[in-house]
């Protein structure tokens, strides 16, 4: 047996890991029934095209061409107008408060220019604080109140393609300019889940073992901080490994998340970041003293990955220091690497940056864990 | 002359500047039982901790099995180390926790390995059982299995009886006898004075120091105490009389018998007599037992700290 390092040891550690994993219900529940239900809670509530939003009309003249639109639009069922005839300033109260979702902006010219042929302009202001609520509405819009007003004008729906110029629909997306859509969000949920548990379990590992009393007993044993360290974590990859599978199944079938990119080459990036994350959790476990100071630790990062990596405000909307912290984070690489995967089908020359990122991640977190195990009980 | 199991002087453990283990010295020779005494919190486990490599001794240097204290490596495959408190995983059955200690000593095959120590130890019968529902008794023999299946050569036992019924605890020192027997050296702490007894030598620790150590015999000579047993139906008067009367140190009742002892035998043998005389009960010499020995080195320790 060598000194330093045992595939006999490293094998009893795993079987220990695995027999603990199965006797413990509750976490193993949590490992595979909080991801499904997270995704299922977060993946409905954003994937569902939420309709019958409140918007107001700032219409002057109230003339047939403003009322086509109108109701060209109510009919989309996407907006519904509770506020008819207010002032700009009114409107502009209105959806600063959220009253609104939407304003409508019809000018005063505006039947003028249609009856002249001139190019008419219609303004929509919506409130996009909560960008994947308001897409669908906004993205009917350009069309339905053309055909509206074209069909109001005489001319059959066939001419419209060419026709469609006439209008000119202005939309503001206001408070949040990128604009995230569903299909951004379901893959960074895989990433925000994935972390969230694989950090959380890992960064009890130890501390575990020293609250119960049975580390003594293991260092007393000839088994080396590597061993001890790949016997905790890699039974966690396997677990994440299962819940990859889980959550991509249940994104495809759910909700139909596209997948135009190479699945070889995103479950080898999702493996890299599981890694990266369970030895982040493993290093959390050998700085604490007991399970609770584990949590706080996990605790204490989650918020700003979450916040600062992309997944709930857009990277590049940050300021520069923001998002060199988010660049310490390994959900932000993540991100960037299965959006680009998953959605724009990119390649491995494409994600290179990110894949080095996150193996870069493993071995300083890693280094991290040897350095800091206490290989006594001092 | 072969090498002493255990070899060690001069051993320092501080915990934030408060010294636990104070200058320890200590030899144990090759299949040798030695028993390690002293009060609660007098460094017992701190010392064994630091002979297992658990611990690293801030002075002192020594050897353990030949190896020296820093080898921790070489010494942790040579030694069975039973912990104070049961730290065998409870969520894990016997076979479990076995197999588990067995592929980490790299025995090969496990299973015949756990299926041999099972047997030899009487637990086959309860191999399935989860170790955290195992009654104290049987919590104890599983984690002496675990800690004699690789054949070590140094068994360092942590109060290995504590809690545990009179049979349980006999049949534990006869399964200890028996492998000294065959070379294995065993330390052995315990506050049970007639194990203490059925050791070879005994060591004495006291604040971190060790008072005394060698036979039974060796340490009773050392605390040179002297008892008097006596009998009669005016004990209770006898001890409220002889309680802080020269060359009485300690007062004891067995029962409806009182033991006298004192450092100074001259003047422990006229008190006596006084109080002999004056409440008519019955006054003989007796053998000093190894618990008046150790209670007086307690109390010389006490004096040492103040
Ligand atoms: N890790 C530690 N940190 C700080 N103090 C400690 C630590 N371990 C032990 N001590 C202190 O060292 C002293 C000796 O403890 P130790 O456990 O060695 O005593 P012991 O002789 O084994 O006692 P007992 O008979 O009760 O088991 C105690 O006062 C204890 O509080
Ligand atoms: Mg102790």
């Amino acid at each position: 047996m060598s000194r330093y390092f045992s595939i006999r040891r490293l094998t009893a550690l795993w079987k220990k890991e695995f027999i603990q994993m199965r006797r413990d219900r509750v976490t193993f529940a949590m490992m595979l029934g909080v991801p499904l239900m997270q995704l299922i809670l977060f993946g409905f509530a954003i994937n569902n095209d939420p309709k019958n939003l409140p918007a107001a009309l700032v219409a002057p003249t109230q003339d047939h061409y403003t009322r086509a639109i109108v109701s060209a639009l109510e009919l989309t069922g996407y907006y519904r107008f509770d506020h008819v005839a207010v002032s700009a300033t009114e409107a502009e109260a209105l959806i600063e408060r959220g009253t609104v979702a939407f304003v409508v902006t019809i000018p005063s010219d505006f039947g003028l220019r249609v009856d002249r042929g001139d190019r008419p302009t219609l303004l929509i202001e919506a409130d996009a604080t909560d960008p994947a609520v308001a897409s669908g509405a906004i993205s009917t819009l350009g069309t339905v109140a053309s055909d509206a007003l074209l069909h109001e004008m005489g001319i059959a729906s066939q001419a419209a393609e060419t026709a469609r110029s006439h209008l000119n629909v202005i939309v503001h997306r206001r408070y949040n300019p990128e604009g995230i859509t569903q299909y951004n969000i379901v893959p960074g949920l895989l990433g925000v889940i994935l972390q969230m548990t694989m950090v959380m379990m890992t960064s009890m590992a130890l501390t575990r073992e020293t609250e119960r009393g049975t580390m003594e007993n293991l260092l007393a044993m000839p088994v080396t901080a590597a061993e001890i360290m790949l016997g905790k974590v890699l039974p966690y990859l396997g677990v994440g490994a299962v819940q990859v599978i889980v959550v991509l199944g249940a994104a495809k079938l759910l909700f139909n998340v596209p997948f135009v990119g190479d699945l070889g080459l995103l479950l080898l990036g999702v493996l890299v970041f599981v890694l990266s994350l369970v030895l982040l959790g493993y290093s959390i476990s050998t700085v604490s003293r007991s399970q609770m100071q584990a949590m706080q630790l996990t605790f204490f990062f989650f918020l700003p990955s979450i916040m600062l990596s992309g997944f709930m405000f857009p990277f590049r909307g940050m300021p520069v220091w923001a998002q060199w912290i988010g660049e310490l984070m390994p959900l932000t690489h993540f991100l960037r690497m299965i959006r680009a995967v998953m959605l724009k089908g990119a390649g491995p020359a494409n994600i290179h940056p990110q894949m080095t990122a996150l193996i870069v991640f493993v071995i300083i977190f890693a280094l991290i864990a040897l350095a800091r195990f206490r290989r006594t009980l001092d | 002359m072969t090498e002493p199991a255990i070899d060690v002087s001069g051993l320092v453990k501080r915990f934030d500047g408060r010294t636990v283990v104070d200058h320890v010295s200590m030899r144990v020779e090759q299949g040798e039982i030695a028993g390690f005494l002293g009060p609660n919190g007098s460094g017992k486990t701190t010392t064994i901790r630091v002979m297992c490599g658990l611990l690293t001794a801030d002075e002192g240097h020594g050897r353990v099995l030949g190896h020296d204290l820093r080898k921790r490596h070489l010494i942790k495959r040579e030694i069975g180390y039973m912990t104070q408190r049961f730290s065998l995983y409870e969520d894990l059955t016997i076979a479990e926790n076995l197999a588990f200690v067995a592929g980490l000593y790299g025995l090969n095959p496990v299973q015949s390995f756990v299926r041999d120590t099972l047997a030899d130890l009487g637990l086959t019968a309860r191999r399935d059982q989860l170790a955290g529902t195992l009654s104290g008794g049987w919590k104890q023999r599983l984690a002496l299995a675990a800690c004699v299946m690789h054949n070590p050569r140094l068994l360092l036992l942590d109060e290995p009886t504590a809690g545990v019924d009179p049979k349980a605890r006999r049949e534990f020192w006869d399964e200890i006898h028996l492998r000294a027997e065959n070379g294995l050296t065993v330390l052995v702490s315990t506050h049970y004075m007639d194990e203490a007894e059925r050791c070879h030598r005994i060591n004495y620790i006291s604040y971190g120091r060790l008072v005394a150590s060698g036979t039974v015999a060796d340490v009773l000579a050392k605390a040179g105490l002297t008892t008097w047993v006596l009998e009669g139906p005016n004990t209770p008067d006898a001890a409220k009389l002889l309680a802080g009367k020269p060359g009485v140190d300690e007062v004891t009742h067995f029962g409806t018998t009182l033991h006298v002892v004192g450092r100074d035998a001259a003047a422990l043998k006229r008190s006596v007599a006084d109080a002999v005389q004056a409440t008519g009960v019955q006054g003989q010499p007796a053998d000093t037992t190894l618990e008046d020995a150790f209670i007086r080195f307690m109390a010389d320790g006490q004096d040492n700290m103040q």
